[in-house]
This record gives structure tokens, sequence and C-alpha cells, in this order.
């Protein structure tokens, strides 16, 4: 009871990488509050399953293994955890930022009248006072303690909200792929597995969506892997403008990334976007051409090794997390930097 | 027979227009600079609902909205659009709502209307991107639910069957569902279709009739402030560490002195 619980996703039968990364958060958690860490895992043929999952320091697996839980539809997954949630009373549940956990969490959330904050950057545990009208109508500070502060950029410029939710359990919260970092903390650990009986959970009414057809690929770069990340913002101007960085990075062997504005102006697939709401990268070099550097792009990007910035307004906000600050226009700096780079480079 | 959809709409503050004056010398969004609008991916959501209206003629599209009275702004720009008619709810105890009370607020709304076939929305708002309220919408009424639409392939009456083309990570998906059902619609979806200047005549006066809490019979609990589990424990403003950086120029000289000391220090090779 009151144990950390995290929804694994899975495709085909292998737990994605978001799922592991939350378990690493979840345990240390866990660890935090004095209590388990649990795991959900759904989905059809997952014998041995739990060995993906068990070396992160999970406690219990609860599995749910039935024809139809994959591929994923809406209605038989919400109602397992939701089920399972009311047996259980989880007061933390952790589910990726992916188009799964954002199509579960909210059903969830909804059916339990819980709190969900989408796209946290950080997790943290911590106690909360909050100002509570009592039975005589007067103001007082009622104390929470062991909260889950859910920290995420906000709108509006250079701020960060820590959202708690202290009346309503579970509080749950998302988190993009490559946000939390993935460690195994003991290859050896040993928790308790438990395969449930799927139609105690899930009515056969449940499952009203049909999956037709269904195309996945693996992606088209490696953005979050790249040793050298070159991206650029709305200060780039165009589309044709990328195609100078497209050049950078294939002298630099660097993947392309880009900024929201860049990704929104349309000159770049939306799954190049680092930042909050896209990838999380931690490369070698990252080298932001006309980014201003907002906190949502900075969330994404904070823990590069070596910043670079070619940005014409020596003010921009980037510059200040910037090792080397390149005061010029994309288009006088960047062939500049293929150039000399085709020079030294031999 | 002819279909009763809904569409699910929200005013929001201009992120994409990013100009000169969106900052300010603080770092903040300069608000003013940003005008009001109807969230995008919410107009793909209506173009979705009049491709159903120009297939089954008929049909009727109410867009409702929560907000200020203001929003009444995009509910008029949905009817120069070719939406039927459409609600504002608005009501000070509504304030202070995160994405459930919002949803629990909607979905009254949505009830009040009654025996809606389907209902639409953008996938997400660009003042908060949190893809919730559709998925909380579609659970407080029971319905099922398709996220990240990009088309509506094929709907038939008599079965009420609806095929959809979706997004999922790294893909595509065509899912089957029955409706009434909620369905939320991706901003890479078909641009919505421009205001038509015979309709701007007729509503551009038009009254947009408001709707408050008591109106569509919402629980005081489960609204506004009341009905938020999330509580705001700190806003912080984030002064990053200045590192200690090293300015250049774009001059030749300072360019490829940089590529040598990055390469002579195997930064990069």
């Amino acid at each position: 009871m009151n144990n950390v619980f995290v929804y694994c996703e899975i495709e085909g039968t292998t737990v994605k990488d978001v799922a592991l990364e939350l378990l690493t958060k979840g345990r240390k958690l866990a660890n935090t509050l004095g209590v388990q860490l649990e795991c959900i895992i759904a989905g059809s043929g997952l014998d041995g399953v739990e060995n993906q999952v068990m070396k992160y320091g999970v406690d219990k697996v609860h599995i749910f293994d039935a024809e139809g839980l994959f591929p994923y539809t809406t209605n038989p997954h919400t109602s397992l955890v939701v089920n399972l949630f009311k047996e259980e009373q989880p007061q933390i549940c952790l589910l990726g930022a992916t188009v799964i956990g954002r199509d579960l969490g909210p059903r969830v959330s909804s059916a339990l009248f819980s709190g969900l904050t989408a796209d946290c950057t950080e997790l943290e545990i911590g106690d909360f006072d909050m100002k509570v009208k009592n039975e005589d109508g007067e103001l007082v500070t009622k104390h929470y303690e062991q909260q889950l502060y859910q920290i995420r950029p906000a709108f509006g410029g250079n701020i960060v909200a820590t959202i708690v939710n202290p009346e309503h359990r579970p509080q749950m919260a998302t988190v993009r792929e490559g946000v939390m970092k993935k460690e195994v903390l003991d290859e050896n650990y040993k928790g308790e597995v438990i395969r449930h009986d799927v139609a105690k959970y899930v009515p056969e009414t449940e499952y009203v969506v049909k999956v037709l057809d269904r195309h996945v690929e693996e992606a088209k770069h490696n953005l979050k892997g790249a040793p050298i990340v070159v991206a650029g913002g709305y200060g780039m101007g165009s589309k044709e403008g990328f195609d100078l960085l497209f050049q950078l990075a294939k002298e630099l062997h660097a993947e392309v990334g880009a900024s929201r504005a860049a990704v929104d102006a349309g000159w770049v697939d939306n799954d190049r976007q680092i930042g909050q709401t896209g990838v999380t990268v931690r490369p070698k070099v990252y080298i932001a051409c006309g980014i201003s550097g907002q906190i949502q792009h900075i969330a994404g990007m904070q823990d590069s090794g070596i910043i670079i910035s070619v940005n014409c307004d020596p003010d921009a906000p980037i510059n200040t997390i910037a090792d080397y600050v390149i005061t010029g226009t994309v288009e006088e700096v960047l062939p500049k930097l293929i150039k000399y780079y085709k020079q030294n480079n031999k | 027979m002819s279909l009763k959809i809904v569409v699910l709409a929200k005013q929001v503050p201009d992120t994409r227009n990013v100009g000169p004056d969106a900052m300010t010398a603080e770092g903040t969004v300069n608000r003013a600079a940003l005008p009001a609008v109807f969230n995008p991916d919410d107009l793909n959501a209506l173009e979705q609902a009049l491709i159903l209206k120009d297939k089954f003629p008929g049909s009727t599209i109410t867009v409702i909205t929560m907000g200020l009275p203001k929003a009444s702004a995009i509910i008029r720009e949905a009817l120069f659009r070719g939406a039927d008619k459409g609600y504002v709810i608005t009501d000070r105890p509504l304030g202070g709502a995160d994405t459930l009370a919002t949803s629990y607020t909607l979905a009254q709304a949505i009830k009040k209307i009654g025996e809606v076939d389907i209902i639409l929305g953008g996938r997400q708002a660009i003042d908060g991107d949190t893809a919730q309220v559709g998925p909380q919408i579609a659970e407080k009424l029971g319905l099922t639910q398709v996220t990240y639409a990009e088309e509506i392939l094929s709907l038939d009456e008599a079965t009420k069957k609806i095929v959809i083309k979706r997004h999922i990570d790294g893909g595509v998906e065509t899912v089957e569902a029955q409706f009434p059902l909620v369905i939320t619609v991706n901003g890479s979806a078909a641009p919505c279709r421009p205001a038509n200047a015979k309709r701007i005549m007729a509503y551009k006066r038009a009254a947009i009739p408001e709707w408050n809490a008591q109106d569509i019979e919402c629980d005081p609990k489960q609204i506004g402030k009341a009905g938020s589990p999330t509580n705001v424990k700190a806003v912080k403003n984030i002064v990053f560490k200045a590192k200690e950086s090293r300015t250049l120029t774009g001059s030749d000289e300072d360019i490829n002195g940089l590529i040598v000391e990055l390469l002579d220090e195997k930064i990069i090779g």
C-alpha cells in the first residue's frame, strides 16, 4: 500500500527506455519515502518480461498478459490500471510523456480524481504548507509531509513551477524520454512477480477499439545518442537556413536539432525538437545557432558538455550558459565553421 | 442520419507568433505583444468536424470554450468558418481550474448539449501542452477516445463505426472505434478552411450565448480551484548560473582559432 508505481510501456515485448528511466527515478523516490517500488507491464506474450525491469530495483512487478493488450488501446489499459490502483492505493504514479502515457495518464487521473502534471523535468520529495479554512472559517496553515514535487517549466519566460497534489492520491506525473537517467541498481535484485488474471480487471466490453494497421519505424536519426548536436532556432531564418546546419552537421558527424520556434515555423521535422516537450540531449558538444534560449529549450540541453552559441544578439539568454559565445549572424559564422573545420581537420 | 458534433476550443496567447517584442528585457513573455488566438490544434479539430458535415449534410457543429467572456471571439471565428453554434462557459467560480476541473466543466456542458455523436478537440493547447483535457472528458463521459488523430478515414452511420488514422511514437496506426467517442486532433492534420464572407456578414454581430456553472449543473466541489487536485507550490524565476564564457566575433581569425582549439583538445574530431 502507498507505494511508488511506474507504468511500463512496451513495444512488442520490450520495455521502453523511458520506463527504465522512470524506474531508476522511482527507486530513488521510494527510498526517500521508505516505501516499495512497483511497476505495471501490460501486453501479450510477456513470459520473462520481469527480467528486463527487476535490476532497476523493482520490489513488485504486476504483469497483465492477455490477447488484446498489445498493441495498446485506451480502455483496457485504463481499466487495469484504475482497478489495480483502487486495490493498491499508490501514493505516486509515473508514466512516460509518450503518446501512450499522454493517452492513459489523463484517463486514470480523471477516473481516480487525482492530479497529473505533464512533462516534468524534475521530481523531488518535500513538505508543503497550504492555507486552508478550518471549521470556523478561519484561514489556517495545513502542513503536508513528503509530497511529490512535480517540477516543470511554465509558460511565460524563464519560470519553473513546482506542482503538488496534497489532497489526492496517486500523485501522477509524466516525464519525457531521456529526461531522467537510467541506471541498473543491482543485476541480482529480487522482487516479487504477480501475474494477474486480466479478466478480473478488464471486462470484455472494454475491448472497443481495434487496431487495424500499425507501422513503427526506427528513428531516422540518433539525436539522443549523438556526441555532437548542431541545433537551429528561429534565428536560422528559413528552411534554407537549415540546409546550412545540415551541412555543418555532416562535416562534424553531428546530428541536427531544433528549437520549438524553428519546428513551429515548419523548417524542420518535429522529431528533432530539443527541449521540455521534445528530446532531451546530453552531447559532448552542443552548437546552438540562432537560438535565444527559452527555459523550455534549455531544459533539454543544459547538461551538454561544451555549449557553443552562435547568435547575433550578444544578450541572448542562452549565452549565459554557453562556454563559447560567437556574436555574429548564422549566415556569416556557419560557412566559416565549415570552412575552417575542413581546413584544419586533416 | 446526421451527426451531432461538438468541438472543444480554447483561446490562448499566441506563443507561435514570436516577433521581436515577444520577450521583455527581463526575459519574460510580453503578453501584450502576444494576441489571444484560437488554439491552433483546435482549428484542425474544427476542420475534421467540417469535413464530416460536408459528408453528412444536416449535421450540426457546436463549439464550446471555457474562459473569459472575451473568448467569444473564437466562437465567432468558428461560426465564420462554418460551425453552427457555440457557447462560452464563463463564471467566476470556474477560475483557477486545472485540467481535471476544466474537463469536468466541459463534460457537464456536453451533457447539457446531449446525445452527441462525436466530440473533437485539438490534441493540446499551446499555453500548457498537457494534452490532458480531451482524455479526461472522455473518461468523465464514459466514452472511448482516439488521441493524436490525423484523419478520419471513414464513418459508417448504420454500424456507428469510425476508422481513424493516428500518430503513435515513431509511426502511424489505423484504428476502428464506435461512436459516440472523443477524438483529439494533431496540428499536422488538415488545416482549417478560412472564414466565409457570407458567414462573416451573418455572424459579425450575432450574440454568443454564455453558460455559467449553474446553467450546466456543476457540482461546486468539482469546478475551479476546489475541483483541482494540483496546486502550484512555487513559481521560481530561473537565473542561470553564468558560466565563464569566451566571447568571440564572427571574424575569420576568431572562428579559425576556435576550430583549432576544439580540434587540439579533441573536443571535436
